[in-house]
């Protein structure tokens, strides 16, 4: 399994976020109307909020295990978190920002001028982030997070913030990255086209 | 402008205070910064309010208490003397110790602000990508909270290099030790006469002070290449 999921959070005094899935390879979509809770799965799955109860377990390995007292810190669960508003750091440069989460990277994959022919970002290295379209940042995203050498991947609405246009080309991309790279994605979106284009498994919220 | 022996003496002294002021107070002031912004534990409006003491306390008072605590008999100040040889009272050190104290309070809020508001998804990107949180603090944290590190360096220079109330107050004024612009610039008016005297001096003083925002926006330009952004 890819993906072993069950998690269980209080975010409010009424509100709660309860999900339990399995998935196996390709990709997995959370799918559900905003404000269900999906952006809180991803990141219970990266660990950068913590489950009540419950676990977390990735391609075979327990990130998270609330009965066994099993928490990996964050930087060692070689997740590659994209996040919805690209979230690029504005005081390194494209290549900066690419080069940040690579010496991370244990097993030899594509080297960053590979990477940034594979996703089309060659001409915007030496740019500045402030300086990028939605479409651009959200490719950059994309390849900080591929770089960190991870070993599934974690996408938050990367379509959302994007005009149609874009929209079509980071799809191609995302699909590339799904077939080419065999790596676990799991993929939230509140979008029905998006999710039947795109996913193998689908896990509905809300 | 020429200056003066005594005037390059008096202009020498005050960059020394102020700069060793600023420097030896901006990792305190950060460090309390950072707390003040991150921080969550009982007590902390205390510290808060420590902090801010030498801003809403008579200059003269913080002098005073100086003094009481820093003199030769003082708990702080005979400690020093025994144990380390370190005399701070009618010194320039203490000229140092007593601006840097009027500053903190003016460099801690200008940081606790840029702290505040980096933003904190941008270290939790960086922890995902294998980030320690070591590294975030460094590569992320410092650098996002510059434009207010240099802030507080700009006005704790400031605030130093026109320190008075306090300083004549706990080192008193001796020419070559003491005497900073602003004591000599008093000085010189209780002696009739000396208008030509004050003028200089109050001219060096404006130029000190604005060279001083010249060289910041200078370094601000740079550290904020590509972004944009004033220090003040």
């Amino acid at each position: 399994m890819s993906f072993e999921i069950d998690v269980r959070r209080r975010m409010g005094p009424e509100t709660e976020i309860a999900l339990r899935f399995t998935a196996g390879a390709g990709l997995t979509a959370l799918f559900g109307p905003s404000g269900v809770g999906k952006t809180s799965v991803l990141a219970m799955v990266a660990g950068l909020l913590r489950p009540d109860a419950g676990h977390v377990r990735v391609a075979g390995e327990t990130l998270f295990d609330a009965a066994r007292g099993t928490n990996v810190p964050i930087a060692r669960r070689t997740a590659g978190y994209v996040f919805q508003d690209a979230r690029l750091f504005p005081h390194f440069s494209v290549r900066g920002n690419l080069r940040y989460g690579m010496r991370r990277a244990a097993r030899p994959g594509m080297s960053l001028d590979e990477m940034a022919a594979f996703l089309g970002i060659a001409a915007l290295l030496d740019r500045w982030p402030r300086t990028l379209s939605g479409g651009e940042a959200q490719r950059v995203a994309i390849g900080r997070a591929l770089l960190s050498g991870p070993r599934f991947l974690l996408m938050d609405e990367p379509l959302a913030s994007l005009d149609l246009t874009r929209r079509g080309e980071v799809m191609g991309l995302i699909e590339r990255v799904r077939d080419e790279l065999g790596l676990p994605i799991l993929y939230v979106s509140h979008d029905r086209r998006e999710v039947d284009r795109l996913a193998a498994t689908v896990v509905e919220m809300g | 402008m020429l200056l003066s022996p005594d005037e390059w003496q008096i202009v020498r002294l005050s960059l020394r205070v102020s700069g060793v002021a600023v420097a030896l107070t901006l990792p305190i002031a950060f460090g309390l910064a950072y707390l003040l912004a991150r921080g969550k534990f009982p007590g902390k409006i205390l510290i808060d309010a420590l902090v801010h003491l030498p801003l809403v306390l008579p200059p003269v008072v913080t002098g005073w208490l100086l003094l009481i605590g820093f003199g030769l008999r003082g708990p702080i100040g005979s400690r020093l003397h025994d144990w380390f040889g370190l005399t701070l009272i009618f010194r320039w050190t203490g000229a140092a110790l007593a601006a840097g104290i009027m500053a903190l309070p003016l460099m801690v809020r200008a940081m606790r602000l840029s702290i505040e508001a980096v933003d904190r998804r941008l270290e939790g990107a960086a922890r995902t990508l294998g980030a320690s949180g070591w590294r975030v603090f460094w590569t992320i944290t410092v650098p996002l909270a510059l434009p207010g590190v240099l802030a507080g360096v700009v006005l704790g220079f400031a605030r130093s290099i026109g320190e008075f109330g306090a300083t004549i107050t706990f080192v008193s004024n001796i020419p070559g030790e003491t005497e900073t612009l602003p004591i000599a610039i008093y000085a010189a008016l209780q002696v009739p006469g000396s208008n030509a005297i004050v003028t200089r001096l109050a001219l060096i003083s404006v130029v000190l002070s604005l060279g001083a925002l010249v060289i910041s926006e200078m370094l601000s330009r740079r550290a904020g290449a590509g972004r944009g952004g004033h220090v003040l």
